[in-house]
This record gives C-alpha cells, structure tokens and sequence, in this order.
C-alpha cells in the first residue's frame, strides 16, 4: 500500500510542477503580445468581525481585526487578527477521549506593490495554539491585459508546521507544504465575469491529527472494537481546479456561481458546486446562496478494521471518509455612504448565517452503545455559522 | 503513451501561438504585409457599469471570505483553487 500511494504521489506531483511551469511559459509569451493596463491597489479599509460556529458539540468563535492601509501611489500594507476560541468536543473526540477548550490565534501581514500594469503581494501568517504551531509565506503576482478584461495570477506559498499533542511534552513532529496557484479572470460580456483557478498543494511530514483514532475488531474488548492512534503516508499532493462566473442580471441584481473538482494522491476525490443571488435594496443588500460538497474517502480510510495494524496506513478522520454536505446562507448588510472628500468614505453593516448539514456515507456513530460493532448508524451533523462584522473604508 | 511532461509542452507551444495575436498575415499589393487577424477587447470601457457595481466583485469583503474558507477546509477533505484571480472587471 505504501508503494502504490507514493508512486501516485510521485506521479501527480511531477504533473503539478509540470503544468504549472507550462502555464508560466504560456502566460510570459501572452504578456509579451498584448498591450497591459493598470491594475489597482487593494482599498483602503478596516473590518471588525465576530464569528462564531457551533455543531457537532463543538463551539467555536471570536474575533477577527482586518486592517488596510496605501502608502504613497503603490504600496499597500495590510494586517489581519483572528482568534478562534474552541470547546467542547466533535464525534471523534467524544469516542476517545474527553472534552476540552483552547484557543487558536493567528496574524497575518502582508504588503502589496502596485507597478503600471502588476500588482505583487507577500504575506506572512503565523497560527499558534498550545500543541500546533504553523508559519507560512506566500509571494504573488497579478497583472491586467488585454484592456484590462484579463487578469492572469500566479501565487507560491510555503509553509511549515510544529505538530505537539496536549499533555505529551516528548511529542514533537513536522509538516512542511508548498502551494502552487494560477489564476485566470476574463470579462465576457458587458455582463458576464468569469474565473478559473488551479492549485497544486504538496505536504511532507507528519500529516495525521494525533487526536484522532481508528478503531479495530477485538472480540476480547466488552463492545468487540478498540481504538489506537491513526497512521498516514508522510506525503500528500493534491491537484484542484474551480471556475466561477458573476453574471449581472437585467435589473440591479447578479447572479454567481462557482465549482471545484479535486484529487489528491491519497485517493480523496471531491467536488463542489454553489450558486448564490444578491439584491440590492436601497442601502440594504441581501445575498442568498445554496452550496454541495462531496468526496470519496481516502484509500486509506476504514469506519472499522479488521485488526490492530492489518495496513502501514490508517485512518478513521471523518475528513477522510466518503460524505457530502450542503450550505445554505442567508447574508444581509447595510451601507452608508459619505462625501469622497471626507475622512471616511463609507462604512457597512453585515449580519451572515449560514446552516450546513453533513451526511456521512462510512462513518459511523459509535457513541450509539446498544448497537454492534460496524452496525451502528451512520453519523451526521448540522451546524451554524454566524458572522457579524463592521467595515469602514477611508 | 506520451509523457504528460510532453504533452503539456505541446499544448503550452500551442496556447502560445494562438495567443501570440492572430499571427496569420498576407501580403497586399503593395507588398505590404498586412494581419488577417488582430483579436481586440471586445468591451469597450464605457460599457463597464455593470462589471463596476460592487455587487460584481467576488472577494467584496475579505474578513468574511477567509473565515468561509478557514469553515470549509476544516470540514472538508478537498483544498485550494477556491479562490479566483481577482480583478479583471477593467472598471479602473
């Protein structure tokens, strides 16, 4: 098993690198034959948001600072603050283990430069928590041609991950990965914007949770399974490739769009679908969407093995499994508007909820305790996303 | 079987010659060589009110964007390529 996963890896992370060197190559000699117009800096703003999820027994929520500032005609500087304060415990944790809280933060700054007819950015994020500690950078480049009815994006990011386990000083682990995107946005029609986007993203390293489990048959245990720790392969590499369209509609009113299809070298294949509508009303904008996700589990992946180490690799992360999931939003905002020449511009109010349900297809419950082993009922969840925020822009 | 490597070469060599312009070109009487083909931006600035309308822009608010995609990679197996190149309405 170990041989087939990495001849697969091996194989799509040579396509990756391949493509997108094509692309490069093809995107520099288009460069070079058309006539490029100026792309702009990001605006000048500040948002202030309250986010907050709940489900599966898990809640999570706090706040989130994003700030932007021009300096001179050509640079942008910008920083974002986010906390995630998280209790309870999911499925997977409820099995095993006991519930628990802790608090994720993560910084990000970034610097974007604006030259004619490019716009460069770079950006540092750094996530800690008690037992995760995650640094990564990213350089990009877009540019505007073809009478600025084409943007064309090529961004690479890098990032490097200390993986630790709660109560476990001796547990210390590594994961690296590297991101490797092109995008391209065209103007069809007085109407009609649409994109593409392809990423490659490659990992190395320990790539597990070390929270989670699988479980086994042991006709020795009361309930005729045990638990021990997950084993993945130490690399991943994973291809994804989305399209999206805004489409203006007759009335003061547009429609969007967009899908995704991916694959990864652990046999994960999904896709996702979403179409939303937003309307204006006065000061009031109201956007609804509905959104479809699916997968196939991982090689890897069992709701229930046969024995302890009956394969080099393991897993039982409902992430992992085959499943689907919808979401369905509801976000209302209004905003005000100011004199150009005054401090400030505008500001808004946004209110954003969204329910998901998810249904897995070979995962199941197995806090249910009356049922046996590899019978119980296939687990499934909803939850609820709330985002309140306040934007400024100056 | 062709290597991917190859193929994609190719179809990169191909891609580039289309978009070097629509470089088929004659020679008129004059002895002038003149192009058949000259691809051009087919909406005009002037027609861009709509593209311009904020309801247009994809990444409109990005606090909320990161967070939807910090919710749904936590939650899903699949990443990357959710995100689009941005830009591109030719509104400025």
């Amino acid at each position: 098993m170990a041989y087939v996963i990495h001849s697969r890896s091996l194989s799509r992370h040579i396509t990756g690198k391949s493509l997108f060197a094509s692309l490069m190559l093809f995107i520099v000699l288009w460069m070079l034959t058309t006539s490029a117009h100026a792309a702009v800096l990001p605006e000048d703003r500040s948002d202030v948001m309250y986010h907050a999820y709940s489900g599966d027994g898990v809640s999570i929520d706090g706040p989130s600072f994003l700030l932007r500032k021009k300096v001179g005609n050509h640079v942008s500087f910008s920083a974002n603050y986010y906390v995630d304060t998280v209790s309870g415990a999911s499925i997977d944790v409820r099995a095993t283990a006991s519930p628990y809280e802790e608090q994720r933060k993560e910084t990000s700054v970034g610097v974007d430069y604006l030259n004619e007819k490019t716009l460069l950015s770079s950006g540092y994020t750094n996530s800690s928590e008690n037992d995760f500690e995650a640094n990564s950078v990213f350089v990009s480049v877009k540019q505007d041609f073809f009478g600025d009815l084409s943007t064309v994006a090529l961004n690479w990011s890098k990032g490097w991950d200390e993986v630790g386990v709660r109560g476990d000083e001796s547990f210390a682990e590594e994961a690296d990965r590297q991101k490797f995107g092109f995008g391209w946005t065209q103007v069809l029609t007085k109407s009609l914007i649409m994109g593409f986007s392809a990423e490659h993203i490659s990992d190395e390293g320990y790539l597990n949770n070390p929270y989670r489990s699988i479980r086994f048959r042991d006709a020795d245990s009361d309930r005729g399974f045990r638990f021990t720790r997950e084993s993945y392969p130490t690399t991943r590499s994973s291809n994804a490739y989305s399209i999206n369209a805004n489409y203006y509609l007759p009335y003061r009113a547009a429609l969007y769009a967009d899908a995704r299809v991916y694959s990864d070298s652990w046999g994960i294949d999904a896709n996702n679908f979403k179409l939303g509508y937003i309307h204006p009303i006065g000061g009031w904008t109201i956007d609804v969407f509905a959104r479809h996700y699916s997968q196939e589990s991982a090689d890897f992946y069992s709701d229930l093995f046969e024995r302890e180490n009956e394969f080099n690799f393991m897993a039982r992360d409902k992430e992992m499994s085959s499943y689907s999931g919808i979401t369905a939003g509801l976000h209302v905002s209004y905003e005000w508007q100011f004199s150009q020449t005054a401090m400030f511009k505008k500001s808004s109010i946004h209110v954003e909820y969204d329910y998901m349900q998810f249904d897995y297809d070979n995962f199941r419950d197995v806090t249910v305790a009356d049922a046996a082993a590899g019978e119980e009922p296939l687990f499934s969840f909803s939850a609820n996303v709330l985002k309140i925020y306040a934007s400024i822009w100056y | 079987m062709k290597k991917p490597i190859t193929s994609l070469l190719q179809f990169t060599i191909v891609c580039a010659s289309l978009a070097l312009g629509g470089c088929t070109s004659t020679v008129n009487e004059f002895g002038e060589s003149v192009s058949n083909f000259k691809l051009e931006p087919w909406v005009k600035p002037y027609e861009r009110s709509n593209l311009a309308d904020p309801i247009m822009a994809v990444g409109r608010n990005p606090i909320a964007l990161t967070y939807a995609k910090h919710v749904h990679e936590s939650r899903e197996g699949a990443r990357g390529a959710s995100g689009s190149a941005g830009g591109g309405c030719g509104c400025n």
